[in-house]
């Protein structure tokens, strides 16, 4: 029995052990096979000079543009309209619809990415054309408008996780001092749920970030240099998914590692970000 | 201004919530009435017998049918790898590691949780092509690796949920099977899963969701447009995300397109299934599992 015990409990060891080789050996994989980038100085060159495989050169400086662009573009969007219906769900809306609205919001965080994509195909790419008149409506505008819609879900839940740790008698005080419902949301809990808003930001935009569908599906995958929202862009995760058929030897298909390498990193900074804002002492303002 | 202010904001919060609620709307009905009137069984199994292609009797070649069951396979595979391990480092999480030590797993399993999912795709692609060239000629990127791949990408979050499940029992409940005699294991097996399965249950059918939906990964990993049936976990397969996309951008008539509307309310169904599993399982498997007899 002893040894038994004994055994169950080192397997509970190696597992976490296990998981913790994968995470590190994701990026060694990524080092190790992007190794000849890094020899003289190439790998900074990469980051700045554009994609022209004829001329031999794969900088992949566009789709740094097109990741931070399209991900950017899409909190603008996704920010607001989290913070409103956040709002919605802890402080405006009737019981019975808040219900439903965040029901409806638990329920999106299950709805495939790729679907979508594919809907914003079909459906959303044609009403942009229209509008703008130009291009195919396949550009970063339309990426970023179904990104914001991706990303929502993330941002509300975590949002009214916090805004319901507001604690109660801070909400009665507000109340009894007179306040409307817009001051409490304002000035009691905005303030006081700052940091589970910033975590919700910075989530969304590693989640916005490492996604690749949307992107690939509807941004265009254009290798230039994006001048315009308008304009058609691709993303390091889209550049990745896209340019895997190609030759493993070659150094077009080692520039897929530096995308990795790139993507990995920013994934630490954020889990790194999250975790400093929340481990400070709570100070009050 | 504080009127003011005060219509603005409701009014602002009201839009807020029926522009998404509008969207969710707009994208699921859109599917649906695109969709719906092809969805039939000739679709799912083509002009084959529908008897014939659920015994695996005849291939299906004009269908979704090898599709919904690459898919079912890689989950089923994806799970078994990710399960046993996503759930032991769990409970060593919440019941063996303290400390500092806590702190640096904690941070790389966030880490890991948040690394995107083409990346490892990436990762298991290129571990393909290095036991294709230092270890055997005969591996290539097929059901296995997609779903060796798939399993890392859970990992995190079955770690998570198994943890923060268990470690938010009550000390009171933690402590009386010990102060009994109880060893630590026992403890762990008799008490504290038993009470965390709601949790650590709803953990297992997100990551299962996970796995039916990802595309990032298993289109670097294996997934092709046209193989059948897998044969083997060492072949390649069809999956019905992978479906959708490569109809999205290389439809080549209407009726192929119209499957892809149907492909997508399919796995929407699927999805949709398994997050209402996960509501019922928090309310009711722990009444189930505990209270029945």
């Amino acid at each position: 029995m002893k040894l038994i015990d004994r055994f169950v409990e080192k397997f509970f060891w190696v597992a976490a052990v296990l998981s913790l080789a994968v995470t590190i050996l994701i990026f060694a994989f990524m080092v190790i096979l992007g190794l000849p980038l890094f020899k003289g100085g190439q790998f900074f060159d990469l980051l700045s000079k554009p994609w022209l495989p004829d001329h031999s050169t794969f900088g992949i400086y566009p789709m740094i543009v097109g990741t931070l662009s399209i991900s950017s573009l899409g909190l603008c969007f996704a920010f607001p309209l989290s913070l409103g219906c956040s709002a919605f769900i802890s402080v405006f809306g009737p019981k019975r619809l808040s219900k439903i609205l965040k029901k409806t919001v638990q329920l999106m965080t299950g709805i495939p990415t790729v679907i979508y994509g594919f809907v914003g195909i079909f459906l959303l790419v044609p009403i942009i054309r229209e509008i703008f008149k130009s291009g195919s409506g396949m550009c970063i505008l339309s990426a970023s408008l179904l990104l914001s819609i991706l990303v929502c879900p993330t941002m509300i839940l975590i949002f009214t996780d916090s805004f319901d740790q507001v604690p109660k008698p801070f909400l009665d005080a507000a109340d009894a001092l007179g306040g409307n419902k817009v001051q409490k949301v304002l000035y009691v809990i905005l303030p006081y749920s700052w940091r589970g808003v910033l975590t919700g930001l910075i989530l969304s935009l590693g989640r916005a970030m490492g996604d690749t569908m949307i992107a690939l599906m509807v941004a265009g995958n254009a290798v230039a240099l994006p001048h315009s929202v308008l304009d058609s862009a691709r993303t390091l995760t889209a550049h990745i998914a896209l340019v895997i058929a190609a030759d493993f030897e070659s150094l077009e298909f080692k520039t897929l590692f530096a995308c990795g390498i790139i993507l990995y990193l920013f994934t630490t900074v954020i889990a790194l970000s999250v975790r400093s804002i929340n481990s400070k002492p709570w100070r009050r303002k | 201004m504080d009127r003011v202010l005060e219509k603005v904001g409701t009014g602002f919060s009201w839009i807020c919530a029926m522009v998404l609620l509008g969207t969710v709307f707009c994208i699921v009905g859109y599917l649906l009435i695109n969709g719906i009137s092809t969805i039939n069984i000739k679709l799912i199994f083509g002009e084959t017998d529908p008897m014939n292609a659920l015994l695996f009797r005849k291939q299906v070649f004009d269908g979704l049918f090898p599709a919904i069951i690459g898919t079912f396979a890689l989950v089923a595979l994806s799970v078994s790898f990710a399960v046993p391990i996503g759930l032991a480092a769990g409970i060593y999480m919440a019941e063996y590691c303290r400390g500092s030590l806590k702190k640096v797993f904690s941070l790389f399993f966030d880490v890991l949780a948040g690394i995107p999912s083409i990346v490892v795709g990436l990762f298991g692609f290129s571990v393909a092509i290095f036991l294709h060239k230092y270890f055997s000629s005969k591996v290539y990127p097929c059901l296995f690796i997609s779903a060796l791949s798939l399993a890392f990408l859970v990992l995190p979050y079955l770690i998570r949920t198994t943890q923060i499940s268990l470690e938010n029992l009550s000390e009171g409940i933690r402590r009386t099977a010990p102060a009994l005699g109880a060893t630590k294991l026992q403890n762990i097996f008799y008490v504290l899963i038993p009470r965390s399965l709601s949790g650590i249950a709803s953990g297992v059918i997100l990551s299962i969701g996970r796995c039916a939906e990802d595309t990032a990964v298993i289109m670097l990993t294996g997934v092709v447009v046209t193989s059948g049936v897998p044969k083997s976990v060492f072949s390649n397969y069809e999956a019905l995300p992978f479906y959708i996309y490569y109809i999205s951008s290389q439809y080549s008539d209407k009726q192929e397109l119209l499957s892809g509307y149907a492909a997508a309310i399919i796995l929407l169904i699927i999805c949709g299934l398994l997050f209402m599993t996960t509501f019922f399982v928090k309310h009711r498997l722990t009444y189930h599992a505990l209270y029945r007899p």
